[in-house]
């Protein structure tokens, strides 16, 4: 603090002192956030033991095929990959479609209750969905949609946030006049918002679509819930069933699963990044 | 909402009587119906169940059997679920306060405008928030092991190694890392976004009246960054009474370890009596004690904010 009167002139200044605790503590944040990542992938390519190695271990090793062979002995691995796509895929496309077209509706109609009903979505994103785990178990067992993918995507097919999401950007991104063109040269509603409305807004679409697709991949409560089968496990619970002592923690084996179910949506997200935060951040930001 | 079930928007009629206006009403209540005929299925009709499914005695597949408060008496009576109910307030205090003034720092340091990589940093700070929570347990039970790297950096420091994955205070220490570890950055990200929101102009205002950067940051930047502050803490307070994942991965690798007193949390207690031992009816009743205490909680989030804001509201004025 004494540093800071010294330069009382240019108060952005901390100097040379100040300047380095600053670094040191952004610096110490970033590599708390990134070192898991990379810990992950130094298990991933080492031996078994080299876990609890004392000192620890910090450098990459050629293991990695070696252990991840163990994985596909232990789990269908794949074929968990596999359903998390198809699962996350289809609840997806329902999302951006269903949560566009309600997003759009708030966004460009007016009709009674407009503002209450949004209200309403909007108090829904508080409503932990926990709370409701046993009716709609129940529900799902009536269906017979127990351990079926369709138990996983149904209730999932649109949701409050992306609604949200769309009618911000809709407010802005769509003119009206545009909308009015439309209708004046005769088109309906829908193909009104097919050939106008969407080719504006496919940026918020992709973002909604990839924030969909982390959320469905990365979920695990309701999945163990309704999934019995192991063909139809999604790739959280094949991850966490491979994290057993039945036969002593192979940590190189499961950190090697870990890895490869943590890559893709690493990529897409680094790919992505600037859309990916401002959209998970934006519930914040304009509520 | 019966309405839009009986015209599609492609279903359009020139008869007289269907005038523009109504049309369009129609058109757009089509458009929202989705979300609320599966709100209506799985989130609405759920929670009311749930409350009806509390004075029943059932386990999922036979006659249900009324009761009256027999549940709740059962599961108030029963030790576990005050362990599970203390343990979720602890392990929501140890993960969430801690996070919350962290991910302030941060972000009150990302917004200084010294560093030219704010940007890179931004996204550094954002990975933890991508990964799923059963990736981030296996990889910090790995850090916390027995012989685990933080143990070892305990030892360096002259420390004893804690039990991180059995010892009452370890379990509540590694799961509420985890917790923090996968939000703090994201919470950052959004104080940072509040940040920005501020004009830099008050900031140039203050700067003639003498204010010193201490005084810019309880006169300005917090009392204006305090919506931001209460939605997060408020995100963070129910996110934190949910806690289920963690502990059930974390403690799980026996296959029944995961309902260990030391990290049993009240989802997990409700989770294990519905799910393992089939008694529907007091897992009901878990949930409804816990959308309660949910709703305390959340209140009282509320509650606090609004007298801090009284307070700042009179300094502005």
């Amino acid at each position: 603090m004494s540093t800071l009167r010294a330069f009382k002139k240019n108060p952005d200044d901390l100097g040379f002192i100040g300047k380095i605790g600053y670094y040191i503590v952004l610096i110490l944040g970033a590599l708390v956030s990134v070192f898991p990542f990379y810990w992950m992938f130094v298990v991933a390519t080492n031996d078994k033991g080299a876990v609890f190695h004392v000192p620890p271990l910090l450098t990459l090793g050629d293991q990695f095929f070696d252990n991840f062979k163990r994985v596909l002995e232990k789990a269908d691995f794949f074929q968990a990959l596999g359903n998390s796509l198809f699962v996350s895929s289809m609840v997806t496309i329902s999302v951006v479609f269903f949560c566009t077209l309600a997003g759009y509706a708030f966004a460009k109609y007016e009709f009674p209750f407009k503002n209450i009903l949004f209200y309403f979505v909007i108090a829904t994103l508080f409503v932990p969905q926990q709370l409701g785990v046993l009716p709609t178990y129940v529900i799902m067992a009536k269906l017979h949609w127990i351990d079926s993918f369709k138990a996983l995507i149904v209730p999932a097919m649109v949701n409050a946030f992306g609604i949200f999401w769309m009618r911000q950007y809709i407010s802005t991104a769509v003119h009206t006049e545009l909308i009015e063109a439309g209708r004046i040269d005769g088109g309906g509603h829908f193909r009104i918002f097919w050939n106008i409305a969407i080719p504006v807004i496919t940026p918020a679409m992709a973002t909604l679509g990839i924030l969909n697709f982390m959320t469905v991949w990365n979920d695990f409560f309701w999945p163990l819930v309704v999934l019995k089968n192991k063909e139809h496990f999604t790739i959280q619970i094949a991850l966490q069933q491979l994290f057993t002592t039945r036969d002593g923690l192979d940590y190189g084996m499961i950190m090697s699963a870990t890895f490869t179910a943590t890559l893709p949506l690493l990529i897409v997200f680094l790919l992505f990044s600037r859309w990916v935060i401002a959209g998970l951040t934006s519930g914040a930001i304009k509520s | 909402m019966a309405e839009p079930v009986l015209t599609s928007p492609h279903a359009e009629s020139k008869r007289p009587f269907l005038t523009e206006q109504r049309r369009s009403r129609i058109t757009a209540y089509t458009f929202i119906s989705p979300f609320f005929i599966l709100f209506s299925i799985f989130g609405l009709y759920p929670i009311f169940f749930t409350i009806y499914l509390s004075f029943f005695k059932w386990d999922a597949l036979g006659p249900m059997k009324f009761v009256g408060l027999k549940n709740y008496d059962l599961v108030t009576s029963d030790p576990t679920f005050w362990i599970s109910f203390t343990n979720t307030l602890i392990m929501g205090l140890m993960g969430t306060v801690p996070q919350i003034i962290l991910a302030l720092l941060l972000a009150v340091l990302l917004h200084s405008g010294m560093t030219k990589f704010k940007k890179t940093f931004r996204i550094l700070y954002f990975m933890p928030n991508i990964t799923s929570i059963v990736a981030v347990t296996l990889v910090f039970s790995t850090l916390f092991g027995n012989n685990g790297m933080i143990n070892w950096l305990l030892n360096g420091l002259g420390l004893d190694s804690m039990a991180f994955n059995s010892g009452w205070w370890g379990v509540k220490i590694a799961i509420s890392t985890m917790v923090m570890w996968r939000w703090t950055g994201y919470n950052a990200i959004i104080f940072l976004s509040g940040l920005q929101s501020i004009p830099v102009d008050l900031y140039e205002a203050a700067r003639i009246d003498g204010a010193n950067r201490r005084q810019q940051l309880t006169f300005i930047t917090l009392p204006l960054l305090r919506p931001f502050i209460v939605f997060v803490t408020l995100l963070s307070t129910i996110g934190a009474l949910q806690l289920f994942t963690e502990p059930y991965v974390f403690l799980g690798q026996s296959g029944t370890g995961s309902t260990r007193q030391e990290g049993i949390t009240m989802v997990t207690y409700l989770y294990s009596e519905a799910f393992r031992n089939g008694f529907f009816g007091t897992a009901a009743a878990t949930a409804v004690l816990l959308f309660v205490v949910t709703i305390i909680f959340s209140l009282l989030n509320m509650l606090v904010s609004s007298r801090m804001g009284g307070d700042t509201g009179g300094g502005k004025a």
